[in-house]
């Protein structure tokens, strides 16, 4: 099957340290990709491309079609692509229901007949946006419908994610699970064909990870939303995702089944950050084992069954 | 049996974005506006009718400042010029080409737009302290420009005589607005047509995307939010507001002159400290600033002034201490109470309304 999103050749550079170098990779429609590497690999620098918030120095990226280099950062959720972040960015002192319903922003439009197209739709759309600053100091019939009808829609959303109960809180106010719940919120109010979540579950404790895993697959199996994660908590990746893109330095080490990234040398090798044919050695003559992370992703390897081996 | 106001519980998603949130809010709200028209010409005395009018204006002008600045987070030192290009173009319109007063207020309010939205174009680019220099650029650029009309204003200083708004529907109505009395009541409609379109905006998409970007703006423009223009948008509409309150701070001294200083750096920092005072982003907190600024100063000369006789000095010296205790205000406000004095009203609302279940 074509791609969804294709990236290739991505090049990324701060100065002198390359935070993504020639990264290329496919994304199919209907998947959830995981990319994965060790801290300061470049995941998150990748996703922020995709979401331009940086612009690659080079390469390409295509989504359905579109050349996302010339896509504004605003219109990205038009495009069908919407986000969530590692460091929560929530709106803090707004409640629960106004972050979500900012998700729903771009779809809120003033369109006067929306049956219309062509020309006569964007002269409508442009005069509905004219109007829209005076409407809303009126708030009179188009203007309350439209709100009314949009706050409804938050509620599915807000159900889907089990947020009722705060809906009125400020997210400031909330803990943070429930702040990286409402981050998702957000990004799921817009719709979108594409969902790029950085470390979802990152600092959640077990019970809480377990919702957040039921909420990811729902979303797509359910709604069909390709999905990208970048996930540092191994069970999780190995459970959710048919594909996974191993990233390490900025520079792509694999793409591959669960299976595939979990045999491959390289990988280990990367998250050990030494040769591991060595460390290996040396734990076997010493019986300790290496590095945290590495022993981490290691027994997470071979503990968890990936997606397929479950089906 | 106790009944308290404790929680709400609405009905339809229509009813749940109603701006005052209870039937109980909406009934003191109007109210209040009702028993001021009553009351405030009837009971107060004339000179305390123009310290309301005065309040009135500060109550407009500080509403359309927080748009931007308490809202959308961006700020300007510039409002005090907006609010002149609003009078001034009013007042020539008015002297030159006789042009009513009352329809010169909306066309100086849209010229103070239009500045806004030229003013608001670095906003692009700059934040915070840059933005502030910026926007205080153009006061200054504004300001010169004031001083140095008379080309415009075609009379020998850059002042403009100013004349009486005058509401004229042939057979229904004709009235000149020239007493304070007049003025309070067209100040009123003004202030509290503002007030309500700006709790409308606020609750709509606009005023969502407004606080989006304050809060955090890459996030907002990933969710959609086209941040520059919304910015743009922010500047106008606040200049459009700011204008109006120029054009009536003009009609108030519709029995003399207004000249540049009036719409100097000054206007622009009191607006901005009753704006931080009343408490950022919000709409009451407008008013509660605007009104305990413009009164503070008011009673305080009165009261100095009364020690004329006996300590001399503190009568003279009136102007400089005012502006240390203004400072002295502003940073208190700024420690203790960074959401101003609305925050200190709904702590004691808060505690009123859970009273007696929970202190
Ligand atoms: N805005 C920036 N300015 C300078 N350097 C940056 C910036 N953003 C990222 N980098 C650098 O780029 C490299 C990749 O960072 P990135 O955040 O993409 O890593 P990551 O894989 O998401 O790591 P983590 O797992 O810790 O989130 C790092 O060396 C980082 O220091
Ligand atoms: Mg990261």
């Amino acid at each position: 099957m074509d791609a969804q999103l294709s990236i290739s050749k991505l090049t990324l550079a701060f100065g002198a340290v390359r935070a993504l170098d020639g990264v290329s990779l496919d994304v199919a429609p209907g998947s959830i990709h995981a990319i994965i590497g060790p801290n300061g690999a470049g995941k998150t620098s990748l996703l922020n491309c995709i979401s331009r918030v940086y612009q690659p120095s080079n390469g390409a990226m295509r989504f359905e079609g579109h050349d996302l280099s010339r896509v504004a950062r605003h219109n990205l959720v038009r495009t069908g692509i919407a986000r969530t972040f590692q460091n929560i960015a929530l709106f803090k002192a707004m409640s629960v229901l106004d972050n979500v319903l900012i998700g729903q922003h771009s779809r809120m439009g003033l369109h006067p007949l929306p049956g219309a197209s062509g020309l006569g739709r964007r002269l409508l759309d442009a005069a509905g946006a004219a109007v829209e600053p005076l409407a809303s100091c009126l708030y009179f019939g188009p203007i309350r419908a439209r709100e009314a009808a949009h706050r409804a829609e938050v509620e599915d959303v807000l159900e889907f994610l089990e947020l009722q109960q705060v809906r009125r809180r400020p997210v400031g106010e909330l803990a943070y699970g429930m702040q990286k719940r409402v981050d998702l919120a957000r990004a799921l109010a817009a719709r979108p064909r594409l969902l790029l979540l950085d470390e979802p579950m990152a600092g959640m404790n077990a019970g809480e990870k377990e919702e957040m895993v039921r909420f990811i697959r729902e979303t797509n199996r359910e709604r069909g939303v390709t999905t990208v994660l970048i996930e540092h908590d191994m069970g999780v990746v190995m459970g959710l995702s048919e594909q996974i893109t191993v990233l390490d330095f900025g520079r792509k080490i694999m793409t591959g089944t669960p299976a595939e990234v979990r045999v491959n040398p390289r990988v280990i090798e990367a998250y050990l950050g030494e040769d591991v044919t060595r460390v290996q050695e040396e734990e076997a003559a010493a019986g300790v084992s290496a590095t945290e992370s590495g022993a981490e992703f290691l027994t997470a390897f071979e503990a968890v069954p990936s997606a397929e081996e479950r089906e | 049996m106790i009944v308290t106001r404790t929680g709400q519980f609405k009905k339809s998603y229509a009813a749940d974005a109603a701006i005052q949130r209870t039937n109980l809010q909406r009934i003191a709200f109007w109210g209040f506006v009702v028993a001021m028209f009553v009351l405030v010409p009837r009971v107060l005395s004339t000179v305390w009718i123009n310290n309301v009018n005065q309040v009135l204006i500060a109550v407009v002008g500080v509403t359309g400042l927080n748009i931007l600045l308490g809202y959308t987070g961006q700020i300007s030192i510039g409002h005090g010029a907006f609010a002149g290009v609003g009078a001034f173009t009013m007042a020539v319109l008015n002297n030159r080409w006789h042009v009513p007063m009352l329809v010169g207020l909306p066309i100086g309010a849209a010229m103070a737009a239009l500045l806004g939205l030229a003013v608001g174009i670095p906003s692009l680019r700059v934040k915070g302290l840059y933005l502030a220099v910026a926007t205080l650029a153009s006061q200054e650029i504004l300001s010169w420009f004031f001083e140095h009309m008379e080309w415009l204003t075609k009379q020998k200083t850059s002042s403009v005589d100013v004349r009486a708004a005058w509401l004229h529907i042939p057979g229904i109505l004709n009235h000149k607005f020239k007493t304070d009395t007049d003025l309070f009541y067209l100040f009123g409609v003004i202030a509290v047509v503002t007030v309500l379109a700006t709790e409308n905006l606020m609750r709509s998409r606009i005023g969502r995307a407004f606080v989006a970007i304050r809060d955090r703006e890459i996030a907002a423009e990933i969710a959609g939010v086209n941040a520059f223009s919304y910015k743009l948008l922010a500047f106008t509409i606040s200049a459009f507001i700011a204008g109006i309150a120029g054009g009536m701070q003009a009609l108030l001294f519709s029995r003399a002159q207004i000249t540049p200083s009036q719409f100097d750096i000054n206007l622009s920092i009191n607006w901005l400290a009753m704006n931080i005072i009343g408490g950022l982003g919000s709409v009451p907190g407008a008013i509660y600033g605007a009104t305990f600024l413009v009164l503070l100063p008011i009673e305080l000369r009165n009261w100095i002034t009364s020690f004329r006789g006996s300590y001399r000095w503190l009568a003279d010296h009136y102007s400089q201490i005012q502006d240390v205790l203004f400072g002295l205000i502003i940073i208190g406000f700024l420690i203790f109470e960074p959401d101003g004095l609305n925050a200190i009203w709904l702590r004691i609302r808060r505690f009123f309304t859970h009273w007696p279940f929970a202190a």
